[in-house]
């Protein structure tokens, strides 16, 4: 993985000094609220419900053992032992005193980390595929071309009170798992007829109030304009992106209003003069880069079938099923371990499995882990031959629940329990579903479904691509829940479908439960719950689902402005 | 209070005065004082053939306005600002991009409005060597702004060969030490 230079010690350390500055300004008073804001958030620091949570940038998604291990001791020493990994790969601590901040900061320099632009109306961190180097798919390692625009994008002068946030994912697999259709920029690897490296640009997808697919303005980007490229999308969108309604700010709303074709020739125009300047990156640059991202020492090694000793052992081959995907790499296999157990509010880690999965990288995976979009962590390269051995070290630590992909797999904000823009809780419907569907048998028959939960239309929750989308909405001041089917991520990205008026909370698990009803009817043979939304539309379900009352102390289905 | 912005690197006192249009006035008929004056750019525009015979005269562009419609008279200029009207509205740095990137402007290019201490790093960075900072807030503080980083990745007005071209770079061992100086 990337590893800091005097450059990037440099800049981080500055970083600090100033931020420190910043804080005791905001506390001397020498910096009213209002101003510190933009820079508390610049620097992932938001104001919660109940104290500050502090958001650190996961770069793509790949930590070292060493990193996880701070992220523990940071758990420990300044929150309360635990933190929440999140949608966009970073990691969140909800109990944070704004004057231990820059300390905290300090600590995470010294193992290469920072919680710079992880918030605020700037470039934002880099997302990528939780498999890159080792999925069996890949065309090319997306990691390094995210670590060239990580650092392009750190204080970049010009961009940094955009309109609005700005996000951006790179995958180079067959399959995209970084669900690039819903960036401002999505960026695919590819190569061209020639065999050269380059980008195949997407802009202006996006998910909360208005969810858009993004569009692709350019099929092939030669690599070495990444970042010229990039620069044009960025001075087209801060001059004429919305700065009049939050909710109309992103790139995605220009996009839209003036369409892809004048967009992407706004863009050309822009990029013109841009191209084959002193920011073209350099060959010597892309190789100094690539180089950390070099495969790891593997042994030579027969691809085995893990399970051929244990076949008795259901509950190990159900792990096999779900939690291990393949590597390209004969003799290794990629180990999903589940941030889903019931009765854990999903992505949450504590200090001590924290600790515990910075060890298993270090006997089991190169010492290094992957922070993935649905939550979880990844343990890249794993040998086959130990994958038992693993596996009956983790069950015992809460990590082994053998559901990646599966219902109770669900991807979910904080919500209202600590969230203050949240309109509704998010977590304790998590819950109440994954209790309701406690069952093993029953979920893998289900099979692959996305249960996605935002508990406002910000959509840190991604309820918009979910196979399963739920939304928390505000009405009269009590919660609800507004229910979409239908939805995908990937290379088939679809916005998923409102079901019909919203439902309480307590009605959920059951609504869940009819959903899969209909499912379970209507499927073909290997069909999935998404496509036979998608096959059916949603009147089969609406119907059903709402048939009949869901009980719910005595109230009936409320009638809903959101409908 | 002396009336003062800093110049480069340093607090000086402020000879231009800065003409914002009242309410209720006209940029073709409001009175354009004697003396240096930065005008809006409506107003350089609306009276044109009077303002392009005085040598006193500034102008100063609103973040929606586009600096190339100053194309042909960028050098009858003692200065051109750019107004910031939140600190939280960016477009000002492309403005400044623009200006001096795109039309090769030379002069004085003077950030106004709520200009503050810790947005004076990157307006440097975009061309800005002028800053008329907010005035209930310490001049000399904001001086400091401008020496936050001594080192940047990207390349952009001040800098215009990014880090990777201006350095070898390479993670050696004696910087792994990454606590020393925090």
């Amino acid at each position: 993985m990337y590893q800091y230079d005097q450059f990037d010690h440099l800049i981080i350390r500055e970083r600090i000094a100033q931020y420190r500055d910043q804080v005791q300004r905001r506390i001397a008073g020498e910096l009213t609220e209002e101003e510190f804001l933009p820079l508390r958030l610049q620097n992932g620091l938001y104001m919660q419900r109940h104290a500050y949570m502090l958001r650190i940038a996961v770069p793509y998604g790949l930590l070292s053992s060493q990193q996880m291990r701070m992220f523990a001791h940071i758990a420990r020493k300044y929150d309360r032992g635990y933190g929440h990994f999140t949608t966009r790969q970073n990691i969140q601590f909800n109990w944070i005193e704004l004057e231990q901040t820059p300390d905290i900061l300090a600590d995470l320099a010294s193992v290469e980390m920072h919680a710079i632009q992880t918030s605020g109306n700037c470039i934002r961190n880099v997302t990528s595929d939780e498999f890159a180097g080792v999925a069996a798919d890949e065309i090319i390692d997306p990691r390094p071309y995210a670590e060239v625009l990580r650092q392009w994008s750190t204080f970049h002068p010009e961009f940094i009170a955009l309109p609005r946030k700005f996000k951006v994912a790179i995958n180079g697999a067959v399959e995209d798992r970084a669900a690039i259709a819903v960036h401002d920029i999505g960026l695919t690897v590819v190569k061209n007829e020639a065999g050269e490296i380059g980008f195949k640009v997407m802009v202006g997808g996006g998910m909360g109030r208005t969810p858009i697919l993004g569009s692709v303005i350019r099929e092939f980007l030669p690599r070495e304009h990444l970042l010229t490229y990039t620069e044009a999308i960025m001075r087209v969108y801060n001059q004429y992106g919305r700065r009049d309604n939050k909710y109309k700010a992103r790139i995605k709303i220009l996009l839209k209003a003036i369409g892809v074709e004048e967009f992407t020739r706004q863009v050309e125009e822009e990029w013109a003069d841009l191209k084959g300047s002193e920011q073209t990156l350099t060959l010597e640059e892309m190789e100094r880069i690539i180089a950390y991202f070099q495969p790891h020492a593997y042994k030579e090694l027969p691809a085995i079938d893990p399970s051929a000793e244990h076949a008795g052992n259901k509950a190990f081959g159900n792990w096999l099923k779900r939690n291990v995907k393949p590597h390209k790499v004969p003799g290794y296999a990629a180990v999903v371990l589940s941030l889903k157990k019931t009765g854990v509010p999903p992505g949450d880690a504590t200090a001590e499995q924290m600790d515990f999965m910075a060890d298993l990288a270090d006997r089991y995976s190169f010492s290094e882990l992957r922070v993935t979009h649905e939550q979880n962590i990844v343990l890249a390269d794993v040998e086959q031959s130990k994958l038992f051995a693993l596996w009956t070290e983790i069950k015992a630590r809460g990590l082994a629940t053998p559901n990646i992909g599966l219902l109770t797999d669900m991807i979910c904000c904080p919500g209202g329990d600590f969230c203050s823009l949240a309109n509704a809780k998010s977590i304790p419907i998590a819950a109440s579903i994954a209790e309701r569907f406690d069952h093993l048998d029953f979920l893998h028959d289900i099979g692959d479904i996305e249960l996605n939960i935002s508990g406002c239309i910000n959509a840190c929750g991604h309820h918009h691509v979910g196979s399963i989308g739920v939304l928390g909405v505000d009405k009269d001041g009590s919660e609800w829940y507004q229910v979409s089917i239908g939805g995908s991520q990937g290379n088939n990205s679809a916005i998923g479908k409102i079901i019909g008026p919203s439902f309480s909370a307590q009605q959920m698990p059951e609504v869940i439960d009819r959903l899969l009803q209909v499912y379970v009817r209507e499927r073909t043979p290997d069909e999935r719950f998404v496509d036979t939304a998608q096959r059916l539309g949603v009147a089969p379900f609406k119907d059903f689902v709402y048939a009949t009352p869901i009980a719910d102390a005595g109230r009936l289905v409320g009638e809903d402005e959101y409908a | 209070m002396p009336d003062q912005i800093i110049k480069g690197r340093s607090i000086v006192a402020n000879e231009w005065q800065l003409l914002r249009l009242a309410e209720g006035q006209e940029a073709a008929s409001v009175a354009v004082p004697a003396g240096k004056t930065i005008v809006p750019l409506a107003v350089w525009e609306a009276q044109r053939e009077t303002l392009s015979t005085r040598s006193d005269i500034g102008v100063w562009l609103a973040p929606d306005q586009r600096p190339e419609v100053l194309r042909e008279d960028l050098p009858r200029f003692g200065v051109i600002a750019v107004d910031f009207p939140k600190f939280t509205d960016g477009r000002g740095y492309s403005i400044a991009y623009n200006l001096r990137m795109r039309l090769g402007y030379k002069g004085e290019l003077r950030a106004i409005g709520d200009v503050l201490r810790d947005q004076l790093f990157s307006m440097q960075r975009v061309g800005f060597d002028a800053y008329d900072t907010r005035k209930d807030r310490s001049i000399e503080d904001a001086l400091k702004g401008l020496t936050v980083f001594s080192e940047t990745y990207q390349a952009s007005v001040d800098t215009k060969a990014p880090l990777f071209r201006r350095h070898h770079r390479s993670a050696s061992a004696e910087h792994k030490d990454a606590g020393a100086g925090i």
